[in-house]
């Protein structure tokens, strides 16, 4: 008895273990299976490389204009400038959650963004003339906070401001620094925009395997690095008092020109959604995304729509912050409450994303590189 | 009464041959060396030792820390012993090393636990009781006295019965509904491994998670016996191999299916071993004969010697009690982990958390939230999130360091979230607590109820 009841149990297993590894069964893509190469050409073609090369454009306008204001600081310049320098940085916003790639390797997003710029350090820059933006040290004096403090900060007027390009001491050192600073702005705008069409984008697309150095798996981290980070911290919670207890307005985005932060938080939160659902960029057409991923996991989990719940999420938080003043160091200043309420609804996505889609998408909050059991 | 004694008695005098054990001890010795050095060559020792600036604490453990710098003596130190034991050379004195080293080391952070590590332990400490020097070794050639072709048999069935442990054990485990039922968390785990050529388009399909979550069980909990039946072993042994290959296939596992492929081999009879080593004195040009003595291991029946032998018995009573620990405490097994450990619950869920610290001032009213990466590696952060009682020594870890700070009573509380198992990420830790007044001997009801039920042992 004991025998054939041993040999059952033999077959069953050697059965079920030579099944499992047998190459017979059905193959070959199904039409139900998730094409994880079309969401990476989705994100590619349809989102990054057009937001980058929209951003370019836009740097390179932002260059020349500064070279106007320059060769003759007008206040018809000035005005320009700003001008510019709002397009960019509105339009950055579409592109500071994509650190990877060149991105990475320049680290793009500090140069371009570090809030609050550091006074001392720019005007210590355009005294002594000589300094070296390629320096992490100087990331905090450089970028789109540095041209805010620049072109919003330096006076209450326009015409004080204006004076420190005509008539002030240091005028043309004041000048040049501004030209710099758009230079290296578009320089490395472009160097991460053509460097993804020209390399890039092949290299991420055919990454389209499992593991932590895949595109997918790099890209949400990235991703989700960014939306807690960059947006929830950085735009809302740093500000409100989140993680210090007073509240902090100077750390606010855009501080000196003030009511441009929250078009730029809505921008961000408009294009990490766009993203999640892979909107393509500047069009209402979708692809591949995290969004049809999610939903394609979870046919076979059967569980809660989590897609459904993350893009509840979105337009919760967005319902907010369009509530809040334009002028987000108003809010901070006079009704704080409101801010760190935006902040608890950015929050809440944290825990969809950072837990409920790593898990379902079986990716590691960053690459933890140990054993398992 | 009398009869059992005579029964046992007979039984511990029982004799048998010595390769098996030789061959487990060498195997066992080079693959602790090779981790070892892997461990190192990976970075990890710094990584996980040396980089962080806070460590998890065993209870009971909380002295045992990374020594800076100096951790790499640790290891180094459990690599020579490894080494030593391979060789037989000074043998008890290198296990009784490497089993305090290697433990030591597994003791200095829990981010790091892992089953197969406790097995090693385990096993390691088991083996300061074994004669595995007896035969083929350093020691057994230079000394006459220990030279001998036979050992006590349970010295070899030991062993046998902690793998028996181990496997029957982890497939109990396995029988749960999550598990069975719903084939989590195999279910979120396998269709991620899309890029593994032909097995990644099978492991799309909801039926390849059930063969693999009911295969799975089944092979935990009839492997032990077609290892010890003979004319099941070879066929088992195939299944060892397959199953611990395919495991390192699929999921990031390190050295254990090499060690439990080769551990598995001391179920086979001695002849089988003598080819082993017969095959090694070939190529080291190793003297193998002057082992083959005919000669048995005396061991004298005194006070000191049946004493260890107390020590083995008790030590495979608690082998076998722990695992069900958990039943003495009244929460669900999997949502608040008490008990958890040390039971061989080998990739039994997928849990994934999120914890927001607060820090309150009761003086001040003063609030704020902890940048959790200020203190903790993404891993022990990640660890953290999901174990209570890694969330409550870092409550107090924070108190004491705001404290430090100037903050005279601190109060910690924390939002947290966690989903299991595919489950809607849920609260977890009550967020009214403040946990800087929980002592972790406390019943864990600041834990939120897990509100749903996973049957089974």
């Amino acid at each position: 008895m004991k025998r054939v009841t041993l040999s059952v149990l033999s077959i069953i297993i050697l059965t079920v273990i030579g099944y499992s590894c047998s190459d017979d069964g059905p193959s070959g893509p199904d039409v139900l299976d998730f094409d994880r190469q079309s969401m990476l050409k989705n994100w590619a073609d349809n989102i990054i490389i057009p937001s980058f090369t929209a951003l370019s454009e836009k740097t390179e306008e932002l260059d020349s204009t500064a070279e106007r204001f320059a060769s003759e600081p007008t206040l018809i310049h000035l005005e320009e400038l700003r001008g510019a320098w709002e397009a960019a940085y509105l339009s950055f916003q579409n592109v500071s959650m994509f650190e990877m790639g060149q991105a990475m390797q320049l680290r793009y997003r500090d140069q371009m963004n570090i809030y609050p710029t550091d006074v001392v350090e720019i005007q210590n820059n355009i005294e002594s003339g000589s300094y070296n933006l390629e320096l992490p040290s100087l990331n905090d004096s450089q970028g789109f906070p540095a041209l805010d403090y620049l072109l919003y900060g330096l006076s209450e007027t326009d015409s004080g401001i204006l004076e420190y390009y005509t008539t002030g001491t240091n005028s043309e050192d004041y000048r040049t620094y501004v030209t710099d600073l758009t230079t290296r702005i578009d320089e490395l705008t472009r160097e991460v925009n053509l460097h993804w069409i020209e390399t890039y984008r092949d290299e991420f697309v055919q990454n389209d395997g499992g593991g932590a150095n895949a595109s997918v798996d790099m890209t949400v981290n990235d991703y989700i690095f960014y939306y807690e980070k960059a947006l929830r911290a950085g735009k809302v919670g740093i500000p409100a008092g989140v993680f210090s207890g007073t509240p902090l307005s100077t750390h606010l985005e855009a501080y000196y020109r003030k009511d441009l932060s929250t078009d730029l938080l809505l921008q961000a939160l408009n294009a990490t959604q766009d993203f999640f659902n892979g909107k393509h960029f500047e069009s209402d057409e979708t692809g591949e995304s995290l969004n049809s991923y999610l939903d394609y996991l979870n046919t076979i989990k059967n569980s809660d729509d989590l897609s459904t719940l993350i893009n509840m999420q979105f337009d919760a938080a967005r319902d907010k912050i369009e509530s809040l003043d334009d002028n987000l160091v108003n809010q901070v200043e006079n009704d704080n409450a409101q801010m760190l309420s935006a902040y608890d609804e950015l929050q809440m996505n944290v825990v969809y994303m950072k837990v409920d889609m790593l898990q379902a998408l079986n990716i590691n909050v960053d690459y933890v590189d140990a054993d398992g059991d | 009464m009398i009869v059992n004694a005579s029964l046992a008695n007979e039984y511990l005098n029982k004799q048998c041959e010595a390769a098996p054990l030789a061959v487990f001890r060498i195997f066992f010795g080079l693959l602790m060396l090779v981790s070892m050095i892997r461990f190192a060559a990976n970075g990890w020792i710094n990584k996980l030792y040396i980089e962080p600036s806070f460590f998890f604490s065993y209870y009971g453990f909380e002295w045992v820390k990374p020594i800076g710098e100096y951790t790499y003596i640790i290891f180094i130190v459990c690599g020579i012993a490894a080494m030593m034991v391979a060789l037989g050379y000074r043998y008890r004195l290198a296990i009784v090393l490497f089993f305090l080293s290697f433990t030591y080391i597994e003791l200095m952070d829990k981010t790091t636990y892992l089953n197969h590590y406790y097995f090693i332990s385990a096993l390691s400490f088991l083996m300061i009781f074994l004669p595995a020097h007896a035969y083929f070794s350093v020691d057994a050639h230079q000394k006459d006295t220990l030279r001998s072709q036979k050992i006590p048999s349970w010295s070899i069935d030991s062993i046998k019965l902690l793998i028996v442990i181990v496997y029957f054990y982890a497939g109990l485990a396995k029988l749960n509904s999550d598990w069975l039922m719903e084939a989590m968390p195999l279910k979120i785990w396998l269709p991620s491994l899309y890029g593994i050529p032909i097995l990644g388009d099978l492991l799309q399909k909801e039926w390849s998670h059930y063969v693999f979550s009911w295969g799975g069980a089944l092979y935990d909990l009839t492997i032990p016996f077609l290892l010890l039946m003979r004319r099941t072993r070879l066929f088992a042994f195939v299944l060892v191999v397959i199953f611990h290959l395919l495991t390192r296939l699929l999921f990031p596992i390190g050295m254990f299916p090499y060690i439990m492929i080769a551990s598995a081999l001391i179920f086979f009879g001695a002849s089988f071993h003598h080819n082993i080593l017969e095959k090694i004195s070939l190529l080291f040009n190793l003297n193998k004969s002057q082992f083959d003595n005919k000669k048995t291991l005396s061991i004298l029946n005194n006070n000191f010697n049946r004493f260890k032998l107390g020590l083995v018995g008790i030590f495979f009573a608690l082998q076998l009690m722990l695992p069900f620990r958990y039943a003495l405490y009244p929460s669900e097994l999997f949502w608040t982990e008490e008990g958890y450990r040390f039971s061989w619950r080998v990739m039994l869920m997928e849990k994934a958390g999120y914890a927001n610290f607060k820090v309150m001032d009761p003086e001040s009213g003063q609030r704020f939230y902890v940048d959790n990466s200020n203190f903790l590696t993404r891993f022990q952060e990640k660890q953290m999130s999901t174990q209570p009682d890694f969330i409550l020594e870092y409550a107090h870890y924070l108190a004491d360091y705001y404290k430090n700070k100037g903050i005279s009573a601190p109060e910690i509380y924390v939002e947290s979230y966690v989903a299991l198992n595919g489950r809607l990420s849920r609260p977890y830790v009550k967020p009214e607590v403040n946990l800087a007044a929980i002592h972790i001997k406390d019943p864990k009801t600041w834990i939120l109820p897990f509100d749903d039920t996973i049957k089974g042992l």
